[in-house]
């Protein structure tokens, strides 16, 4: 039974990972080990550089209405992408509605994860009537469809970015509050949240400093998936001519545009669907990404 | 021989494929089970015994892989077998029990059918004889009326039950191998002896060998015949469970005994706190991959010219012995004296008694009211705690013992002020707190008392550093600046033994006992006068829990604090606690310094515990006392005893009818109706 048979211990870990220092780290980590991540990275960068340095890019002014163009709207090179119904650049109106697409969609995600995460860690951690008010008011707002939502409140104030933002953050904040308040009302029972309760630490405190950072991960991926979301949705609202008021360009007022003439000239339609359904792969890919990391956990 | 074993496993090697890379999680370990043997396989968390077992099924997880070696059961190399054959091989001749019952269980399945099944899907083919022998074995486990227990769903059962139901299913198929992995862990300590028992009953009775895989030692001693010990993978030392206990020769086995607090009446001293032997240091995932000893970085023995140079083969221990052991320096450690003998005695030399007097509990009752159900008016409430009295002083440990439901941890949280009593008083240093929530009390009193908590996945917040979470009760509590609460902090980690590097660490990179070290001098940060500890070491491997116990007892010497220590280890309890206070449904049945109260007499409740506790002595006897069914429900308001109706010596009609006398010997109470002697009163 003795064993003699000297053995080598052939297989060393090669540089075991027992240390994580930080979150820069993680956040590499992230993209070095998810090729989905990175490809959803990438598409988002594109599209930020463009928006970035969409004056550089471009060679025509967005909104400048050119008829003589009409006769041959197809991609040139002038014109990389082509022309629209009034003679103006897609290229430009492509890069200067990423623009607004990129500041829109995160101002009004920001806006609806603060908000949430307020109502959502006090419901969680008051628990009681708090809670229950918070909630259910909370699902009245979600059993409304968003859409006729959108709808009234932009008929009733009127279509602009600051209202698209409003309406937005308001419509996404009560699922953002119920993913806080899960996590809430699992943090909320740790040993560590009963120590700092016995030291006298004030709820604020708590909510803010104990709980919300270990909200962190499933936000931030929530956060990705719902910039997804809004991209579409602010779409949404142009398609339906709620959305930025024109001439500015904005992807879905460029569809609303065009799709009448789908069959003629059908890049006039399709390059601005390309541009929103990439971005929000982008996010979606980048999200899915961060969870697999085990940013949500 | 290797025909006759039922289980073979030769120089197995497992390797673990991740994300960057593969490492070696078992490491050429070698062993036999011989028909009608239990093997006991120990070793700390994360030393790769589960991994074995599951080899030995061929039930490797994916990215495990086995790489070297053979698995022979019944002299067949289960490597080669193919899946009908691996199949009918794993319900028929070997059966596997998990740590935790209900998830073996299906809950949307009678107990019934899921036993049932296995002899149906092995080659019976009347249901009717079928249930005729899953009812069968339903008494052999000692389940009470078998036939209407076919009917139950598994959350209608306690976890002791479960854990039957699970073991009668796991003999069902007459298995010549049953591996059971910690299959009490989760257990209390009465139920954990009674599942041993019935353990060792049923192998005498089947014949069935065993793969008894624990960390905890005393399990090991009181079933199994021969034992391995396993570190980093790597099996260091097998041999017959006697020779392994009594002469241990590795190191480690030697560390891990060492580092039990002594189950022996006659250790307690007057006086001081024993130490306890810690083995130093931690398990580092780079010790996995030393090409020597996999244990040298903590040995005591480390000569690093032999230690760390080349393989270390399995040496025997003594010629003629079946105790083998993987160690270079065999013949340097045995001629030293064991480690046991050598443990230091009463260090301290103030005595403790007496101290100032900080916590009085009076008649302390907490009753949670669960509402009124619709429609009907009256209300159900829960008699968490009721009519606790006791005392803690400073210097002194106070233990409170009990299985889980006892109502210790509500006493805790009662004392700490996250829930307030409904009833009675708790007062510290003269002061009432009992019915003040915490965030009532003011921040004098919140100081005075902390607590450490069981869990050290839980008592350090994941997203601040270690530092961080020291600095701010500092701050806070104590009121200092920053650059005090730094000097602060660094005294803090000094005196539970950290190093200060750690400070800027988050919790997980820290090991359990690390974090545990750190949870204490969280609770040292505000200068408290009383720590209440609940389970602080239940959660962490042997080794490590000697440490912290070590620290906790350091902590009483300066004689101006005190420690309220709640467990259900009684090794612990009689090596750290001063008075302790014996806790059943809610209720104190014994109360006592500890010399008194483990000297007896006995309450029968206190008696089934000392019983129940296993020992890690192969040569302990099986207990007495055995305790059946379980604890009954507190929404009851009982009567007479608490304890009636599961104690053995009960007097009939008289125990759940009359409350039952104290009787008063010195400082020591219990509350029976047995004539145990001692000035009796009447109980209110």
């Amino acid at each position: 039974m003795t064993d003699v048979l000297p053995r080598l211990d052939a297989a060393a870990p090669d540089a075991a990972p027992i240390l994580r220092a930080g979150q820069p780290t993680r956040w590499r980590a992230v993209f070095t080990t998810s090729p989905i991540a990175t490809i959803g990275g990438s598409i988002i960068l594109f599209w930020t550089l463009c928006a970035i340095f969409a004056p550089w890019i471009t060679f025509h002014p967005p909104n400048k209405i050119d008829p003589m163009l009409i006769v041959d709207p197809y991609p040139s090179a002038a014109h990389w992408l082509g022309v629209d119904n009034l003679g103006r650049d897609m290229w430009a109106r492509i890069v200067y509605g990423a623009r607004t697409v990129l500041t829109v969609a995160p101002i009004a995600v920001l806006c609806a994860a603060t908000l949430g995460s307020f109502l959502g860690l006090l419901a969680g951690y008051r628990g009681g009537w708090i809670d229950a008010l918070i909630m259910r008011i909370g699902d009245t707002l979600l059993a409304f469809p968003k859409i006729i939502l959108y709808l009234i409140i932009i008929a009733k104030f009127g279509a602009s970015a600051f209202n698209i933002i409003a309406v937005i953050g308001i419509t996404s904040a009560p699922i953002i509050a119920r993913i806080v308040r899960a996590v809430t009302l699992d943090v909320k029972n740790r040993d560590y949240v009963a120590a700092a309760r016995m030291r006298g630490e004030s709820p604020l405190y708590i909510m803010l400093v104990e709980i919300l950072p270990n909200v962190r991960g499933p936000l931030i991926v929530d956060f990705f998936l719902r910039l997804g979301y809004t991209t579409i949705a602010i779409g949404v609202l142009g398609f339906l001519g709620v959305g930025l008021p024109p001439p500015d360009p904005d992807w879905g007022g460029m569809v609303k545009e065009t799709y009448a003439m789908l069959f003629v000239f059908p890049h006039m339609t399709l390059i601005p669907c390309f541009a929103i359904s990439t971005l929000v792969i982008g996010f979606n890919f980048l999200a899915t990404g961060l969870k697999e990391a085990g940013h949500d956990g | 021989m290797a025909d006759a074993d039922i289980l073979t496993i030769e120089g197995v090697c497992i390797d673990a494929k991740g994300r960057r890379g593969t490492s070696r999680i078992v490491q050429d370990v070698s062993f036999s089970i011989r028909p009608g043997e239990a093997f006991g396989l120990v070793g700390e968390s994360g030393c790769g015994k589960s991994t074995v077992a599951l080899a030995a099924m061929r039930y490797l997880g994916s990215g495990l892989s086995l790489t070297g070696g053979r698995i022979l059961f019944e002299g067949r190399d289960i490597a080669a077998m193919g899946v009908s054959e691996l199949r009918s091989l794993r319900g028929n001749r070997i059966a596997m029990v998990y740590q935790d019952p209900m998830s073996s269980l299906n809950p949307v399945m009678t107990i019934g059918r899921q036993l049932i099944e296995v002899p149906l899907l092995h080659g019976e083919t009347d249901p009717a004889k079928a249930r005729h022998r899953a009812i069968t074995m339903l008494g052999e486990v000692r389940l009470p009326d078998a036939a209407a227990m076919m009917g139950r769903y598994p959350h209608q059962l306690s976890g002791g039950q479960q854990q039957r139901v699970v073991i009668a299913m796991a003999l069902m198929a007459e298995p010549a191998l049953l591996v059971m992995d910690e299959p009490t862990t989760g257990l209390d300590v009465t139920i954990e002896a009674a599942i041993l028992e019935l353990v060792r009953e049923l192998r005498q009775k089947f014949g069935t060998s065993i793969l008894f895989i624990s960390h905890n030692l005393g399990t090991v001693a009181r079933l199994c015949d021969r034992i391995g010990v396993l570190y980093a993978g790597r099996l260091v030392e097998t041999g017959t469970i006697r020779d392994v206990f009594k002469t241990p020769a590795h190191p480690y086995t030697r560390g891990l005994l060492a580092a039990l607090p002594d189950h022996g009446a006659d250790t307690r001293r007057t006086g001081g706190h024993a130490r306890l032997s810690p083995i130093e240091g931690t398990l580092n995932a780079a010790d996995r991959a030393r090409i020597g000893c996999a244990f040298a970085p903590r040995c005591g023995y480390v000569e690093h010219s032999i230690c760390s140079t080349a393989p270390i083969p399995l040496v025997a221990v003594r010629s003629g012995a079946d105790q083998v052991a993987r160690c270079a320096r065999l013949h340097v450690v045995a001629t030293t004296a064991p480690a046991r003998a050598a443990k230091p005695v009463a260090i301290a030399a103030a005595a403790s008694t007496g101290g100032r007097l900080l916590l009085a509990l009076d008649h302390l009752s907490k009753r949670y009211d669960l509402g009124s159900r619709f429609g009907s008016g009256s209300t159900t409430a829960v008699y968490a705690l009721s009519d606790a009295s006791m005392q803690a002083r400073a210097g002194e440990t106070l233990a409170i013992v009990g299985e889980s439901g006892s109502g210790k941890s509500t006493l805790a949280k009662v004392v700490s002020g996250l829930i307030p009593a409904t009833g009675g008083s708790a007062t510290l240093n003269g002061t009432e707190i009992g019915t003040v929530a915490v965030d009532k009390r003011s921040a004098d009193m919140r100081r005075r008392v902390q607590m450490v908590f069981q869990n050290p996945d839980a008592t350090l917040n994941p997203s601040h550093s270690i530092e961080f979470a020291l600095t701010r009760p500092l701050r806070q509590q104590r009121g200092l600046s920053r650059a005090q609460a730094r000097t602060e902090v660094v005294r803090l980690m000094e005196r539970v033994r950290l190093p200060a590097d750690l400070l800027r660490r988050k919790p997980h990179q820290l090991s359990g006992g690390q974090r545990q070290r750190v949870a204490v001098a969280r609770s040292l940060a505000g200068q408290p006068d009383l720590i209440i500890a609940d389970e602080p070491v239940s959660a962490l491997d042997v080794s490590v829990q000697a440490a912290i116990v070590n620290l906790l007892g350091e902590l009483l010497e300066s004689g101006e604090l005190g420690l309220v220590l709640i467990s259900h280890d009684l090794g612990l309890v009689r090596h750290m606690a001063d008075w302790v206070a014996v806790m059943y449904l809610g209720r104190i049945v014994e109360y006592g310094p500890a010399s008194q109260v483990f000297a007896g007499p006995f309450h029968p409740y206190t008696e089934a515990l000392l019983e129940a506790a296993p020992r890690p002595d192969p040569d302990a006897r099986a207990p007495a006392i055995v305790l059946s069914g379980s604890m009954p429900s507190p929404t009851q308001r009982l009567v007479g005893c608490v304890f009636a109706s599961r104690c053995p010596r009960k007097l009939n009609g008289l125990c759940e009818q009359v409350p039952p006398p104290v009787h008063t010997f010195e400082q020591h109470t219990i509350a029976c109706h047995l004539d145990l002697g001692g000035v009796v009163t009447q109980a209110s």
